[in-house]
């Protein structure tokens, strides 16, 4: 059989695909070490830029949105970590029950859904609630969008876990809640690391969902790089972009190293 | 003696289908009691409802004494030891086999020096640190037992617990688990498909078939006095054939065998007309003339210690005939005539 690289053209649009994805990363990266204060015209490396958004005339602004998408990120994955690690053990070991199909679609469904939608519908519900938006009303949709990101390794992770594991312990003498956190848990473990960290890196850079339901004044990163573009693009913005795509690469890859040490052992 | 385990007009439905027909029967205390049937015959639903893991749409299962069908698993004194061993991967061998001793609240000391004595028991003392994906199939199925038998439960059930192991582990765990039996003075229940397996080591049977027990009985009665044809059929080879009751008379009835050909066996009833007759093929010897039917060689097979003949008697049915392989008879060779000689009591008139 013929691999893939012998079908013509394999090599150009390859070639296309990943300059089309990466070339725009690589010139950020790049512009974030340039010394001049053009964003087009190349003036010498320098982490001035760096220095800049930890100590220039907007990194308060910066720095309290930084605070503020760290602690919801924090929060909303582990929030929505626990909802869908309790889901998937309901939706993988429970069983069968009535509305079963419904439930995972309810669960995954919001996968599919534009984003934008989500968002309108977040603020009218907000709003019909009577809400302000604000800190809480962002801590809130993002824990909901986050539970069927965290969900799908979980109970990927519990589909491959035999359900004899658990019923061994329930036989040695252990309640349903020993069963679960002495034997399903650090069996599951590396789903649900996967899952936390996954929702972590969804929540950070959510722009859409939360630029509605954040109200005046309350900013997260991507809405406050949003904010600074708007009046025109700094090389400062190239450096805080860089950092946030350091951070999602390294947790990615966090996400990517444990999922694997876990399927090794069975 | 008193009874370890009684079962009471169990009935287990999964919607639709009934997979366990009104069970009933009584389990000894200190019995290797085994439960001996084709797969879906229902004996591993019957099991796990003794555990506790499938609920029991009708009936009572009593433990010694006490009706245990709405307990939770983890409040029922019986272990188990899986198809599949179920050892927790993350956990030492040590710590396998100390878990339910945990569970039961055993101090640490206690609870080790315990699972000590147990991996000594199954000579894996060595192992105790290891995890069980280090261990071979043999070794693993040994600490399903040890961690079973660890926190002293009344009774031991024991699902296929050799299936995955190869001939020769097989035939040795055999004898290891009998021993362990009358070592322990453990109730064992002992689910299989392989009727050898529960031969050698059960002190009593119960045989299975589409969520009815058939029979129970020691190996010795289910082998020779089979109840019926699924029994007859199912332990052992045997030679079934569908004969005429023409007369009873004093326990002694009078057969027509398809073909013509008659024979006298014993008979429990008087009822006359069609029956299903078995006849061991290692019961049946070949004589020169005479004997009590007529047969032709088809094929010999040879089998080392035994040779299995194929004939077919006057009239049409066919019959295998085991005769143990001698340097000094002559081996009988197709198209031979022959007679044929039924051990006395060998031949058994069937209910159904």
């Amino acid at each position: 059989m013929r691999g893939v690289r012998h079908y013509p053209g394999f090599l150009a649009i390859t070639v296309l695909c990943l300059v089309v994805l990466y070339a725009p990363l690589l010139v950020i990266m790049a512009y974030s070490f340039n010394g001049s204060t053009s964003i087009t015209s190349w003036g010498g490396f320098s982490l001035r830029w760096y220095a800049d958004v930890f100590t220039g005339p907007e990194s308060a602004r910066f720095g309290q949105a930084a605070w503020n998408s760290l602690t919801i990120a924090v929060i909303a994955a582990s929030l929505s970590t626990m909802i869908a690690t309790a889901a998937a053990v309901a939706m993988v070991r429970g069983g069968a029950f009535r509305g079963k199909r419904a439930t995972f679609a309810l669960i995954n469904v919001p996968l599919m859904v534009p984003e934008i939608v989500t968002a309108v519908a977040t603020l009218i519900f907000f709003a019909m609630i009577g809400l302000t938006t604000g800190y809480l009303t962002v801590l809130i949709a993002h824990v909901t969008f986050c539970i069927p990101f965290a969900y799908l390794p979980i109970a990927a992770r519990l589909q491959g876990i035999e359900g004899h594991y658990e019923q061994a312990a329930r036989d040695l003498y252990a309640s349903r809640w020993q069963a679960f956190r002495l034997i399903l848990l650090p069996l599951l473990a590396p789903g649900v690391v996967s899952g936390l960290l996954l929702a972590f890196i969804i929540s950070l850079d959510d722009f859409i969902i939360t630029n509605f339901v954040k109200g005046a004044g309350m900013e997260t990163l991507p809405t406050a790089i949003f904010g600074s573009v708007k009046q025109g693009i700094k090389p400062n913005i190239m450096a805080i972009s860089t950092l946030m795509l350091a951070v999602s690469v390294l947790f990615v890859t966090l996400s990517y190293l444990i999922n694997r040490k876990g399927r090794r052992s069975p | 003696m008193s009874d370890a385990i009684e079962i009471r007009r169990v009935v287990k439905r999964y919607g639709t289908f009934t997979a366990l027909h009104g069970v009933s029967l009584a389990i000894r205390d200190n019995e290797f009691f085994t439960l001996l049937g084709p797969s879906g015959c229902g004996k591993t639903t019957l099991l796990r409802m003794i555990a506790g893991f499938e609920d029991v749409t009708q009936g009572e299962i009593l433990l010694f004494g006490q009706n245990i069908a709405g307990l939770e698993p983890d409040r029922r004194p019986v272990n188990t030891v899986f198809q599949n061993y179920a050892l927790f991967p993350h956990m030492s061998v040590l710590d396998n086999v100390a878990f339910g001793l945990k569970m039961k609240g055993v101090a640490a000391d206690a609870r080790r020096a315990r699972a000590g004595r147990m991996l000594e028991m199954v000579h894996l003392s060595a192992f105790a640190d290891r995890l069980p994906s280090q261990l071979s199939g043999g070794q693993q199925q040994r600490v399903a037992l040890a961690r079973a038998l660890a926190p002293e439960p009344r009774v031991l059930l024991l699902d296929e617990p050799l299936s995955a192991l190869d001939l020769k582990l097989r035939q040795a765990m055999r004898v290891e688990l009998k021993q362990l039996q009358e070592d322990t003075g453990i109730t064992f229940i002992f689910v299989t498909h392989d009727q050898e397996e529960a031969l050698t080591m059960s002190d009593r049977i119960a045989v299975m078939s589409a969520g009815h027990v058939q029979q129970i009985g020691t190996a010795r009665e289910i082998y020779e006095a089979p109840v019926n044809r699924f029994v007859a059929d199912f332990i052992g080879e045997t030679n079934l054939l569908e004969v005429e009751v023409a007369s009873v008379a004093g326990g002694q009835a009078r057969v027509v065998l398809p073909g013509g050909q008659a024979l006298t066996c014993p008979s429990a009833s008087d009822t006359l007309g069609r029956h299903a007759l078995s006849i061991r093929p290692e019961r049946l010897s070949l004589v020169e003339a005479g004997g009590d039917l007529k047969a032709t060689v088809e094929r010999v097979v040879y089998l080392g210690t035994d040779l299995q003949l194929l004939t077919r008697l006057e009239g049409g049915a066919e019959m295998q005939v085991r005769v143990q392989n001698s340097a000094r008879a002559r081996v009988p060779q197709p198209g031979d005539r022959l007679g044929l000689r039924i051990e006395e009591g060998a031949a058994r008139l069937l209910a159904d």
